[in-house]
């Protein structure tokens, strides 16, 4: 019997092989070698929730009725009978009540839309922080940003098509964002809800942008992000035999086959477990969307808070002075624009472009596949963290109701602290977080000069007492000299020595700054010459 | 172990000047590695969670069977646990079994693989502009005197996307009528009615401090665009004290004994406003928190809002239900940019509302 399925196999392998070569492209990719590390995990989680999401996604495109014509609600759920509501509301609730097994396949999918998201963030600050977007991945970096991008997109377009008062409530408030555009937002909102707001086409407009657009982008590069990976092969992190040239790890057949294979159905089933026990979007509980009511306290999903922060932080009125201007008979909503537009866009632009930034302060031409550890770079992980408290005061403002609720505290008084915090928090953040990255790599240089406190505490015949210290392995010493000591840049001079002045001396002088910017304050790493020196003082 | 391999207790070395890498550390074996009945044991492990996966399989199928399906929301509750956590288990197993296989059965040494540089060789980047040369040469585009051949074919092709764009972007908006944006259903002698019944209101129901959420009369028995109406129609009716209310220049008679009717659109983004606060009476818009004081003509206190809510100018008719006087006397909701704009809609002049 064996005989006869491995003859089987490999005549249908030598089939396919002279139709398409594919063997060649097996041998390339069987014993591809990946390093191991729980930080690698996280992008698999986004791509696994993705898959989660299509295969969920095909289930609810079943029963969903992408319209907006209204209907009288007649189904199982008692307590909407009778209620006016569209078709894309009703066919939510026959999902739900009246398919089996349809409410946990929504909530499958809802789950694994807020872990998607959560996991391409988190990822995304994993490759921050570790400097895994430095040449040759910076384009990978921008594939990858441009797919946070897009998950926003899939994620809001999502929620908004049950057509509940939450998600409805969302829709009027992107109406008025897009409204306060200069010139073109009122005709912007005409063009996409085919009309005044909330009109009858917004909904299969989405429709197809939730299951086609969004997603076929997404899938597309995925493959791109992923053929980059196996182009560039992984990032390392710094160790004993691991360098720039070459990758440390196991083979993908078959170990990551296993693991990272396995590491799908973990994911999936804990979005199925999830989804069995916990509640999410509990729209037969808002009712359908309607313009008149609204109640307290409702929130968006986790990853549109910031953007409701924002505009909850901005003041319409600061001291007397408005911040929505009537200029030359039009009306300028810098109350909506700076919040929703400005800040957003200033946000995201910083961080698609941030590999550049580092580069021009860095200087550094070479490849680089040995991840850093944030301590070394002191102002990128300040950078990192001013950058994500900033994104949190903003999702706590978001959420700011809920906390005064919570804590019964004065929904202005927070309001007020925030608009304080989001200018002070990140430059604080960013202060603490450099002196403690620079004295970890003290830490660093004690522990390799004079090595591990052993508590053993040895008393000399003339009475001393010391504490023997216990020299550092090869293994630990090298993780912590290994990394590069860089300097900032210097550059050549505005004026020859015939006073003529040099093209392009503005954009040397900024990256001087920017270089002294990142690189004044540094630890050099221990070098061997100090290295020995301590050895002897000891002895 | 390899000769790249040392004992984990060497000492760092150097050459000079520089730190040497001290190579792969050392790899300890596991248990499975050594000891045949370890390496058994988890094979057992393994399969005993694929084995769950099956339970978990078969136990989702059954639920989906067995289980009530009664649209009670006790039994879609429990088939919704059920199934959960059957498929849950089907796939956890499949998931933890093979990565368990992969941790004590499957190679654990670290093997070393050798990058290249991604910069293509010189001989093949020269290849490539060579070919393109050669390409360029063939198409005749190298001739200098081909600029009209290139101008003309730029032209076109930035031009020709409007063939399609043109029409598809002008249907979208519909009827772009961004007029209708300042008129709402209200006009002279439109009842207030309640939302969402659509019941007349008497001004001799709307007690000290109560408030009613608003719809015009008839816009229940609309036959289209009934949401788009009511989403710049609603208005909030509320009755204050009269000695509390100020009323503001020009609107004298546009309120009633102490009753005033203002657009529950936020002026902010147009979220409605729907939070009454009985003793200060303010306005508060649970989106954003812009916050609007009803006793002075809903100016904003606090929040993002700019603008104060429009006001709707109301009367009491002959047989004592509330009426507007007219329509609104600016658009309601969010500013947009030509706003302050007359047009053709209100006949009173765009009143500069809102700031002082």
């Amino acid at each position: 019997m064996g005989t006869k399925i491995n003859k089987a196999a490999s005549g249908t392998a030598n089939w396919v092989d002279e139709r398409t070569s594919v063997g060649s492209f097996v041998k390339f990719l069987a014993r591809k070698l990946f390093p191991d590390h729980w930080s690698f995990m996280l992008g698999e989680i986004a791509l696994y929730s993705f898959i989660v999401l299509l295969l969920t996604g095909i289930f609810l495109t079943a029963f969903f009725v992408p319209s907006m014509t209204l209907v009288t609600y007649e189904g199982e759920f008692a307590t909407m009978h009778g209620v006016e509501m569209s078709e894309a509301f009703a066919s939510t609730l026959r999902t739900s009540f009246e398919v089996p097994g349809g409410l946990l396949v929504r909530q499958m999918h809802h789950w694994a839309a807020l872990l998607f998201t959560a996991a391409i963030v988190t990822h995304m600050a994993r490759v921050f922080f570790t400097g895994a977007f430095r040449k040759p991945r910076e384009i990978n970096w921008l594939v990858g940003f441009t797919l946070m991008i897009l998950s926003l997109a899939a994620g809001f377009t999502g929620y908004s098509l049950p057509d509940d008062v939450l998600s409805g409530n969302g829709l009027r408030i992107i109406d008025g964002v897009v409204k306060g555009i200069p010139i073109i937002g009122t005709y912007i909102s005409y063009w996409l809800f085919g009309g005044e707001f909330p009109g009858e086409v917004l909904i299969p407009r989405m429709f197809t942008a939730h299951i086609l657009l969004v997603p076929g982008l997404i899938l597309g590069l995925i493959a791109v992000h992923l053929f980059l990976v196996f182009l560039q092969k992984h990032t390392q992190y710094p160790g004993g035999g691991r360098s720039h040239r070459n990758v440390v790890g196991l083979p993908l057949f078959p170990v990551y086959t296993a693991k990272a294979g396995g590491f799908f159905f973990v994911v999936f089933g804990i979005i199925a477990i999830v989804a069995g026990l916990f509640t999410i979007n509990p729209v037969w509980n808002y009712g359908p969307y309607d313009p008149s009511p609204v109640s307290a306290g409702t929130q968006p999903d986790w990853y549109i808070l910031f953007v409701d922060g924002a505009l909850r932080l901005m003041p319409g009125w600061l001291g007397g002075v408005p911040s929505e201007w009537e200029l030359w008979g039009f009306t300028w909503s810098w109350n909506i624009l700076v919040p929703a537009v400005i800040i957003p866009g200033l946000f995201f632009t910083f961080l698609a472009l941030y590999p550049w930034f580092e580069a021009w302060a860095t200087g550094d031409r070479g490849e680089r596949h040995v991840l850093d550890r944030p301590r070394n770079v002191p102002v990128r992980t300040g950078l990192g963290v001013a950058l994500i408290l900033f994104y949190v005061v903003l999702v706590i403002e978001g959420s700011n109701d809920i906390i005064a609720n919570l804590f019964h505290l004065s929904l202005n008084d927070i309001t007020l602290f925030n608009r304080i915090g989001i200018f002070a928090l990140p430059i604080l953040g960013f202060v603490i977080t450099r002196r403690i990255c620079l004295g970890l790599q003290r830490k660093d240089r004690e522990l390799v000069l004079h090595g591990h406190e052993t508590g053993r505490i040895v008393r000399y015949e003339h009475g001393e007492y010391i504490e023997v210290h216990e020299p550092l392995t090869d293994q630990e010493v090298w993780l912590r000299v290994q990394h590069d000591d860089i300097a900032p840049i210097e550059i050549e001079p505005e004026f020859n020595d015939r006073g003529v002045r040099r093209k392009g001396y503005k954009w040397d002088r900024f990256k001087k700054r920017l270089s002294h910017f990142y690189y004044e304050q540094r630890v050099k790493p221990v070098t061997p010459a100090e290295y020995e020196e301590a050895k002897h003082a000891h002895h | 172990m390899s000769p790249d391999e040392k004992q984990h207790t060497s000492e760092p070395t150097h050459v000079d000047g520089e730190w040497v890498n001290p190579g792969l550390p050392y790899h300890r074996p596991r248990r499975s590695d050594t000891d045949p009945k370890a390496a058994n044991k988890a094979e057992r492990q393994t399969a005993a969670l694929f084995g769950l996966s099956i339970l978990g399989t078969i136990a989702a199928v059954v639920a989906y069977f067995v289980l009530d399906d009664s649209q009670e929301i006790a039994s879609i509750r429990t088939m919704n646990i059920a199934l959960g956590i059957g498929i849950g288990f089907a796939m956890l197993g499949i998931g933890l079994g093979a990565i368990h296989w992969a941790r004590t059965l499957m190679r654990d040494h670290e093997m070393v693989e050798e990058r290249h540089e991604l910069r293509s060789s010189e001989e093949g980047r020269a290849g490539a502009i060579q070919n393109l040369k050669d390409g360029a040469e063939d198409s005749g585009l190298t001739t200098s005197r081909r600029t009209l051949l290139k101008g003309s074919l730029v032209t076109a092709v930035l031009l020709a996307p409007l063939a399609v764009l043109v029409p598809q972007i002008a249907n979208m908006g519909g009827d772009w009528k961004v007029s209708n944006l300042r008129h709402t259903m209200w006009a002279k002698g439109v009842r207030l009615a309640r939302d969402p019944d659509g019941t007349p209101i008497k001004a001799a129901d709307v007690t000290l401090g109560s408030v009613f959420h608003v719809i015009p009369e008839g816009l229940n028995e609309l036959e289209h665009h009934k949401i788009e109406e009511k989403a710049k129609a609603v208005v909030l009716l509320i009755r204050l004290d009269p000695r509390d209310l100020k009323i503001q220049p020009g609107r004298e008679d546009w309120s009633f004994d102490g009753i005033v009717a203002y657009s529950k659109i936020c002026t902010h983004v147009g979220c409605p406003v729907a939070l009454y606060e009985q003793q200060t009476h303010h306005l508060l818009c649970p989106c954003h928190q812009s916050t609007f004081d009803v006793a002075d003509g809903c100016k904003v206190v606090f929040g993002p809002a700019k603008r104060p809510l429009p006001q709707l100018p109301i009367t009491v008719d002959d047989e004592g239900y509330i009426v507007a006087k007219s329509d609104f006397l600016e658009p309601v909701g969010p500013s947009y940019w030509d706003r302050l704009k007359g047009g053709d809609a209100t006949e009173a002049p765009a009143e500069t509302e809102g700031s002082h």
